[in-house]
């Protein structure tokens, strides 16, 4: 049997953005949109509320658009698995400056915690491996994401992803706007470009 | 047989591609993904051949719709090449560029519409364009190289300028019949 998730993912994404520079964020729709905007309604954020499957995609567009920032794609297991084309996709494009981090409980959250695949033997940094990631790790404690954010935080000469496993729950929902084309040109502004 | 001097009005026409290259590099493009089609190959190679291009070949066309968000957010424009079959893989993800009214140019070859030998292709020929406007696309088509070059000039600025959504759409015709 693996083992138990015991890790909060509030308390996981917290420790993992505590000090996030001038990190640009994008989050998967459900639990990790909600997980980012508890932390901070941060400028650098884009927030998903659709798309599923996209996260790391928007991300991987914005890293090569931003090759000097750091640009992460916080996603969950549920999102990510409907994109595991677009690990393929990263691997290939071998952006240095992207990060995929997928909070992982093993459910589908959003829609009455039915089991995803990671829960059923599904790897998706042994997926990750075989696309030519240049980094991969599973963490299941406070300290590992701890250590986690501060390699995070260093340079890497290609993409990499890492697994938080966290307990499957719902925590109170902290809602950013919904408001797409707002969070857009809020985002845009907050790197130098004007609204159209 | 008479006029052994080429037509430069046909040259030109029929090097349509190169067209479509230098009206996109002239849009400022910087970012160009695809799932491959025999009518984009040029395209393709030119794009693959800029270094001041990023280039993302995709496992689906949807992945591309998602790279031209996260391209604009990041302060590039982008262009997604694909054919018509890879429309209907779109469709969900498109929600983004809808909602988002990120500028979003696609440019799709027609299959199964004209002189063609596999009937697959039929079913979402037919649904490609009424499935674009669904979802609030703005669809333009061309069907001789003329047009095409004009209508991707028109398109790009309005995409970029106007932040709009639009997918114009290749006649089958105009790239001529898959050699089987």
């Amino acid at each position: 049997m693996p083992m138990q998730a015991q890790l909060d993912r509030r308390v996981a994404v917290a420790a993992l953005l505590e000090d996030r520079k001038d990190t640009l964020v994008v989050s998967g729709l459900g639990s990790p949109t909600y997980d980012l905007h508890s932390v901070e309604d941060h400028d650098g954020n884009f927030y998903l509320w659709g798309a599923m499957g996209g996260a790391a995609l928007i991300a991987l567009g914005l890293a090569q658009a931003q090759p000097a920032k750091r640009v992460l794609a916080l996603t969950g297991d549920g999102e990510q698995l409907m994109g595991l084309g677009g690990i393929a996709t990263i691997g290939v494009a071998r952006p240095r400056n992207l990060d995929i981090v997928v909070i992982d409980n093993q459910h589908f959250g959003e829609t009455g915690m039915q089991a995803s695949h990671t829960g059923r033997g599904v790897d998706l940094t042994a997926i990750a491996v075989a696309c030519g990631f240049a980094a991969t790790a599973t963490v299941r404690t406070l300290e590992e994401v701890q250590r986690l954010a501060a390699e995070i935080a260093g340079p890497s000469d290609g993409p990499r992803l890492f697994v938080v496993k966290v307990l499957a729950e719902n925590p109170p929902r902290s809602l950013p706007s919904r408001d797409a084309v707002f969070i857009k040109n809020r985002f845009r502004a907050h790197l130098g470009f004007a609204a159209a | 047989m008479h006029s052994p001097q080429p037509n430069p009005e046909t040259r030109s026409s029929d090097d349509w591609p190169s067209e479509l290259y230098r009206i996109l590099k002239a849009a400022d493009v910087r970012q160009m993904s695809y799932v491959p089609d025999a009518g984009h190959s040029q395209l393709i190679r030119m794009f693959s051949a800029d270094r001041d291009v990023t280039t993302n070949v995709l496992t689906t066309e949807e992945e591309g719709i998602a790279i031209a968000a996260g391209a604009w957010l990041g302060g590039q424009r982008s262009v997604l090449l694909m054919q018509s079959s890879g429309v209907g893989n779109c469709i969900n993800m498109l929600s983004l560029s809808a909602i988002g009214r990120f500028p979003l140019l696609m440019l799709v070859t027609m299959r199964g519409e004209w002189a063609e030998f596999n009937p697959w292709q039929v079913p979402m020929s037919r649904a490609t364009q009424p499935s674009l406007e669904a979802i609030g696309l703005k669809v333009m088509r061309a069907e001789t190289p003329e047009d095409l070059v004009e209508t991707v000039e028109s398109a790009s600025s309005l995409a970029y300028d106007s932040d709009q959504q639009i997918a114009v759409l290749i006649g089958q015709r105009l790239i001529g019949k898959k050699k089987w």
